[in-house]
């Protein structure tokens, strides 16, 4: 008979950190997303001048491994003197990570919207604003949702990682009961289980607004 | 009164409108005809100031389109315009992409809009297709909703930019009924066009258009039944 000393009280501890990863995940999609759909405007209607430097910077983020960063920032938090738990600096990192990547596809999105449809509004009286919230945002959010999900699914994976800076989530408490009970692949089945259970709802949603949208359009 | 005086339109080193002039009085229906790429489409976009224009004057009404300080959102309620490709919303019902403008620009409640646009939308054949997206529909009934949209503005002066070169043959001709009905009311209307015989039979006017210059205005019976210069008559020889 299957056996084993995971408790109750594991499972408790198990889920205090999975509500940990979604609360980071939940700060740096928001943080992201926000800082994003600016950051993606202006690299969808800035002038070269600006454009060109602030892909440049965009780059930065993206090219660094998520976790070179986060130890970084933590031990820069350190020097600075700034007075952000561990927590804070997880959450940051992973907003500005969120955002470059938010802003690429939010570019991709406004730019997929067709010039003539935008033409059509403006000779319509529309302003520049007007055009941009009535019909550009709209039509830029069904072309970028598909890759907006993506991308909220991976930075909750991406969570694992703020382990490293001494965060305990939903890995690191895994790892910190694996320690004590010595079933690691029990208690990894278990954390992977409880991923996969946040991360399916939010998938589920996504397709369900796109084939709405799909009927429609 | 839209009155254009020596219009000059370049796109980098390529010039396209080479000093054009004409006026449209307030109830007249010209049409300007030519070959493609001879700036036909491009001066009807510099007349609502989506395109910007190196020399001359084009005024509306007195109001100096491409002058600094004029407000181009405001003029360009005055001025309705139908493109070519009909340009649908797809996100918003056939109700509202009509209702749209009217509500945003003209600030009308709801109910006001709707009135308009159901009665616009009715004119047009499309009273049945309210509350469908546009993708539900054909390209004429696009074409023919994209007219509506321009008319729920209550526009002096309606544009159309070559509205029936994207349909299938078999559709055109309902957008030519709209058009026709347009003129019938009264409407002060500039009409990019190829189809000769439809320019022929509702315009009091007609221009030739070729490489940026109008080389022929006149009545159509003139224009298009006895050209007086040697290009319009090469033109419609090859068309007609």
């Amino acid at each position: 008979m299957f056996e084993t000393s995971v408790s109750w009280n594991d499972m408790l501890f198990l889920l205090q950190g999975a509500g940990t990863t979604l609360l980071i995940t939940l700060y740096a999609v928001l943080g992201g997303t926000l800082l994003g759909v600016a950051l993606g405007l202006a690299r969808a209607t800035a002038p070269w001048w600006l454009n060109a430097p602030l892909g440049a910077v965009l780059d930065v983020p993206r090219s660094v491994p998520l976790l070179i960063q986060l130890v970084l920032v933590n031990s820069f938090k350190s020097i600075l003197g700034l007075p952000w738990s561990a927590f804070t600096v997880a959450c940051v990192v992973l907003a500005i990570y969120t955002s470059t990547y938010c802003a690429e596809i939010v570019r991709g999105g406004i730019l997929a919207v067709p010039a003539t449809t935008r033409r059509a509004a403006r000779s319509l009286g529309l302003t520049y604003r007007q055009d941009l919230i009535e019909i550009v945002f709209p039509l830029a959010l069904r072309v970028a949702l598909p890759s907006w999900i993506g991308l909220t699914l991976g930075v909750m994976k991406d969570t694992a990682l703020v382990l490293w800076i001494g965060v305990v989530e939903l890995l690191r408490s895994s790892q910190i009961i694996v320690t004590r009970v010595q079933e690691p692949l029990f208690v990894l089945s278990i954390a992977g289980a409880i991923y996969f259970a946040m991360s399916f709802p939010i998938g589920r949603l996504g397709a369900r607004l796109e084939r709405r949208w799909r009927e429609n359009d | 009164m839209i009155e254009l005086v020596d219009v000059r339109k370049s796109f980098g080193p390529l010039e396209v409108i080479r000093g054009v002039s004409m006026t449209v009085r307030r109830g007249e229906v010209v049409s300007i005809i030519g070959g493609s790429g001879s700036g036909k489409s491009t001066l009807l976009m510099c007349i609502n100031g989506l395109e910007a224009i190196q020399a001359g004057r084009i005024t509306v009404d007195g109001t100096e389109v491409h002058a600094r300080g004029t407000d181009l959102n405001r003029l360009r309620r005055r001025i309705g315009i139908v493109f070519q490709q009909w340009n649908a919303f797809p996100h918003l019902t056939v109700l509202e992409n009509v209702m749209l403008a009217p509500r945003k620009v003209l600030g009308q409640s709801r109910a006001e809009a709707e009135a308009v646009a159901v009665a616009k939308l009715r004119h047009v054949g499309l009273g049945d297709k309210l509350q469908v997206y546009p993708s539900r529909l054909s390209g004429g009934q696009q074409q023919r909703m994209a007219i509506a949209r321009a008319l729920a503005m209550s526009p002096d002066y309606m544009l159309f930019d070559e509205v029936t070169s994207a349909l299938d043959p078999q559709l055109v001709g309902e957008v030519l009924d709209t058009l026709r009905l347009l003129s019938a009311e009264g409407m002060t209307m500039i009409v990019v066009t190829h189809e000769i015989a439809f320019a022929r039979e509702v315009s009091h006017r007609v221009a030739f258009l070729q490489s940026g210059q109008i080389h022929e205005i006149g009545p159509p019976e003139q224009v298009i039944g006895n050209p007086q210069r040697p290009e319009t008559a090469a033109f419609l020889k090859a068309v007609l």
